[in-house]
């Protein structure tokens, strides 16, 4: 962010706190619910959502993808779309998982 | 402030100082203020990459092509001892001189991988992409010279790393360029060596393209807006998002793989193998398909990065050689940039026999249809611009002339294999392997060559001679069709690739053996054809024609702004500013039949 | 002659060099990584059994990583941060910091590895443990490379504050995209691998 100046450096030093303060707190939350031992779907969606929450979390904040440029914004983008591609695309055509869609 | 830097940059320079952390050489002094090792060795400038690139990819290729020679002899005359060099290659080899099925393997899968990742794409990406991309935009060096050094040193440690494996007990690879699971996990140490020769060079090829994509945002000088840039430039901006994007699943697939046959994991490990009567100590769980997506969702991309630079070359010679600009240049770069994305969408369609659904084929050949439409609007740009042009057959015209039917036979070929009925017939026959071998071969072989005949007289200075460039055109263009087009015939046929005897053992084959013989025949013949160039190449540096700073009296700015070879660190003499779009030839009322791109007033 | 562009950002991008390389880098390392998670699920569909990352696995210990890790990244942004307000001191300080937590996050891999080995848990044992290693064992291997770059701009390479301060700070932003990655990385890991 070589924009920013050192006044907003000292406001996002607070940010950077309570970013992690939510962080700690979801770590903790994430461990908890695991030896609740729900069922594997359950236990799937819970801990990625809060895994994503997690991770946007860090690259908002810390990486400062809250105020980026086009450029990369459009970088990740197609990226992020490659990457759902490679994602999902296998598990489709596997013949054993497609029951799993049926 | 791109105004004030470039100022700068072209005071300093015009005053002959550098000043930074890289080897800094003025063309006008002599001095050896740089040891010979910074300059040409380990140096930093693109120019020089350029070129190590451009040597190094082109031994590869000579080599490559050396073991399809050797291998068509086989092919042609099974089980009669190789000539000459037969009974040099050692009993475990070719004992008597007779090759073994084995050694046969391997010549295939090295062929293949050297093809690809050491011959074409480093020529491709790493030669014309290093030399001539930053000077094509105006750019001083690449953003990031040191990463460029890197990615040499380690494209060549892969290579280096390749090559010993022929060494090893087992020799080389010898489970294909595919790497296919599981006969890959249970190969010869080759392979081994093959995963790890691999992550070099896929290494490689991410620094690179980080590099190149950098450059191309970061490095364009005033004016050349994304529109202005050369078709080129775009093609290798195309490229490297493939590479970038594609490569790492592939790294992370041969990283599983590594760990298959190292560690005795079984990603890609089904249960319950035996093989030969034995169970394989293997605890399976794996999945074979996996690796073929891994392998795919790379080398369908890869696909377009052999072609997509090819391209860009042609674009260039074509539009200097007809003095028009391109037709439909924006088509063009749509078209490119479409192509690049759908690449990444079609990857099954190498897959149809390995049992998908047929609603997931469906989808996998309509992209696959989808994805046509671009390379054909790019064609058909390409045909409609030498429409009403007063054509200039030089010698990388007719290279680049000759690209546009091989490429479209290439392509062609191609869509009976992105239809899984018609698939089912052809998949694994030596029909695949005229198909796509007309995109590589006659197909950007035929552009690379033009590149280097085009660029030639900008890298040293002087011509390459002519009349030798035509008889490296005609052998070349003459032999290579002579080598595959017959493929078709014998795949259409049935006759399976990858036979270590060329089908002879197969009823179905008979009918068509006799054209083995024609192929090999063909093969070595575009051997001797290569002669001439190898001469031209090397005696025109000392001996060819003289010229100026645009020998081709061409509008882009590698051309056009740079002065008289070799060129300095640091590229121009003063930065130029650039004021119109790529192709001004012949424009109505001007002097001259073409305007530079920096060139303010027409 | 120099670069254009190498601590002060372009007008039109409004991005220094270095920071479009990192992005674009860290692109091709979430296709990497991407390429393993698709290995994990496609595996784990197909999988007669699966175990639970708990059963095998030391959870406790991954969760002291994982604050281990979250710290380190917090560390690392105010390493930056205090660049930015010229505070050289703090800047080194709380980049030390973020090597030592780095190397803490090492040893606690360590203890947890030789503890698999003792009790001849390998790669090879089944499924979920080849993901496992190689998965784990990748990451680790991007720590290191992490704390390598670090240490160095902490120290020799933390005399460029001295003669192109701009572009030092560049150099430590960059550093920490690349170290946020890591961190998000294993945010991820942390859950599919120990707690599903
Ligand atoms: C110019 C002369 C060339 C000739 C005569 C030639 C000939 C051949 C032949 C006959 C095969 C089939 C071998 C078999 O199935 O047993 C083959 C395979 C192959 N070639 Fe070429 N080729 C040439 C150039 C190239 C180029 C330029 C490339 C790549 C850019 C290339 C890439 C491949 C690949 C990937 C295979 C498949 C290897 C495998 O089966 O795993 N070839 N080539
Ligand atoms: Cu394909």
């Amino acid at each position: 962010m070589d924009t920013a100046h050192a006044d907003d450096v000292k406001k996002t030093v607070r940010t950077y706190i309570f970013v992690f303060v939510a962080l700690m707190g979801l770590t903790v939350i994430t461990v908890a619910i695991s030896y609740l031992h729900l069922s594997v779907t359950a236990a799937v969606t819970v801990a990625l959502i809060v895994a994503t929450v997690k991770a946007s979390l860090v690259a908002m904040y810390f990486m400062h993808l809250v105020s980026e440029r086009k450029a990369i914004y459009w970088t990740l983008a197609l990226t992020a779309f490659f990457f759902i591609l490679l994602m999902f695309l296998p598990i489709f055509t596997d013949q054993n998982s497609t029951r799993l869609f049926h | 402030m791109a105004d004030e830097t470039s100022k700068h940059n072209s005071q300093k320079q015009a005053e002959g100082v550098g000043v930074g952390t890289h080897a800094h050489v003025h063309h006008e002094e002599h001095h050896h203020e740089v040891s010979f090792i910074r300059k040409y060795v380990f140096s930093t400038d693109h120019k020089v990459i350029g070129i190590q690139y451009g040597i190094t990819s082109l031994l590869f290729l000579f080599f490559g092509f050396t073991l399809m020679m050797v291998m068509r002899w086989q092919l042609a005359y099974p089980g009669e001892p190789i000539p000459w060099i037969g009974l040099l290659l050692g009993a475990d080899r070719a004992p008597d001189g007779i090759m073994l099925p084995e050694f046969y393997n391997q010549l295939g899968a090295m062929h293949g991988t050297i093809m690809v990742f050491l011959g074409v794409v480093p020529l491709a990406v790493g030669a014309f992409g290093n030399y001539v991309m930053p000077l094509q935009i105006g750019a001083i060096d690449m953003a990031f010279p040191k990463l460029n050094m890197m990615s040499y040193w380690v494209y060549f440690m892969g290579g280096v790393t390749m090559l010993v494996s022929f060494f090893l007990p087992g020799g080389a690879a010898n489970s294909g360029w595919t790497s296919y699971a599981p006969l890959a996990v249970i190969a010869t140490t080759g392979q081994t060596v093959w995963l790890i020769g691999m992550i070099f060079l896929i290494t490689s090829s991410l620094l690179g393209s980080v590099n190149f994509i950098v450059t191309i945002i970061q490095l364009r000088t005033h004016g050349l807006t994304f529109m202005r840039l050369p078709f080129f430039v775009w093609a290798q901006f195309v490229t490297s998002f493939l590479l970038l994007l594609a490569f790492p699943p592939l790294e992370a697939a041969g990283i599983l793989q590594l760990m298959d046959r190292v560690a005795g994991t079984s990603f890609f490990m089904p249960s319950g193998l035996v093989v030969s009567g034995i169970a394989l100590p293997y605890t399976g769980g794996g999945s074979p398909l996996l690796w073929q997506h891994l392998f795919w969702f790379l080398a369908h991309p890869e696909v377009y990065v052999l072609i997509l630079p090819a391209m860009g070359i042609v674009a260039e010679i074509i539009a200097n050689n007809t003095r028009k600009p391109l037709w439909g240049y924006k088509s063009m770069v749509y078209a490119a940039i479409f192509l690049g994305f759908m690449s990444f969408v079609v990857w099954a369609h190498h897959m149809f026999m390995t049992g998908m659904g047929t609603t997931i084929s469906a989808f996998f050949q309509t992209t696959t249809m989808i994805i046509s439409i671009p390379s054909i609007i790019i064609l058909t740009a390409f045909f409609l611009s030498l429409w009403g042009g007063s054509i200039r057959f030089t010698t990388p015209m007719l290279f680049a002339l000759a690209f546009l039917p091989m490429f479209g036979i290439g392509g062609l070929t191609g869509l009976p294999l992105g239809l899984a009925p018609p698939d089912i017939h052809l998949h694994d026959t030596y029909y695949v392997i005229g198909h796509f071998h007309y995109v590589v071969a006659p197909g950007t072989l035929m552009a690379l060559f033009a590149g280097i005949y085009y660029w030639y007289p900008k890298v040293t200075g002087r011509m390459m001679n002519d009349m030798l460039g035509k008889l490296h055109f005609w052998g070349s263009f003459i032999f290579l069709n002579g080598v595959f087009m017959p493929m078709f015939i014998q795949g259409l046929a049935g006759v399976s690739r990858r036979l270590y005897d060329g089908g002879e053992q197969y009823a179905h084959a008979q009918s068509v053996l006799q054209w083995n013989e024609v192929m090999s025949v063909s093969a070595w013949l575009l051997g001797l054809a290569q002669i001439p160039f190898i001469i031209n190449f090397f005696l025109s540096a000392k001996n060819g024609k003289k010229v100026g700073d645009n020998p081709w009296d061409a509008t882009t700015l590698d051309m056009a702004a740079t002065t008289s070879p070799p060129l300095a660190h640091g590229n121009f003499e003063r930065v130029p500013e650039v004021h119109r779009p790529p192709y001004e030839y012949s424009v109505p009322g001007a002097e001259r039949d073409f305007i530079p791109q920096h060139e303010r007033t027409a | 002659m120099n670069i254009p562009y190498t601590s002060t950002a372009r007008p039109d991008t409004g991005l220094y060099n270095a920071k479009l390389g990192i992005w674009l880098f860290l692109a091709s390392e979430v296709m990497l990584f991407g390429a393993l998670f698709s290995t994990y699920i496609l595996l784990r569909v197909n999988a007669v059994s699966w175990p639970h990352g708990y059963e095998i696995l030391n959870v406790p210990l991954a969760t002291l990583n994982t604050v281990v890790l979250i710290s380190s990244s917090v560390t690392m942004v105010m390493a930056w941060a205090s660049l930015m307000m010229k505070k050289f001191d703090k800047y080194k300080m709380y980049m030390g910091l973020t090597i030592l937590l780095a190397l803490v996050f090492l040893v606690v891999k360590y203890f947890e590895y030789s503890a698999k080995f003792e009790h001849h848990l390998y790669p090879s044992t089944n499924t979920f443990l080849a993901i496992y290693f190689t998965v784990t064992a990748l990451h680790g291997l991007h720590i290191i490379g992490g704390v390598i770059v670090n240490a160095y701009l902490w120290g020799p390479g933390s005399k460029m504050w001295k003669t192109d301060p701009q572009r030092f700070t560049n150099r430590v932003e960059v550093a920490g995209l690349y170290w946020h990655f890591v961190d998000l990385v294993w945010i991820f890991l942390f859950p599919v691998l120990y707690l599903l």
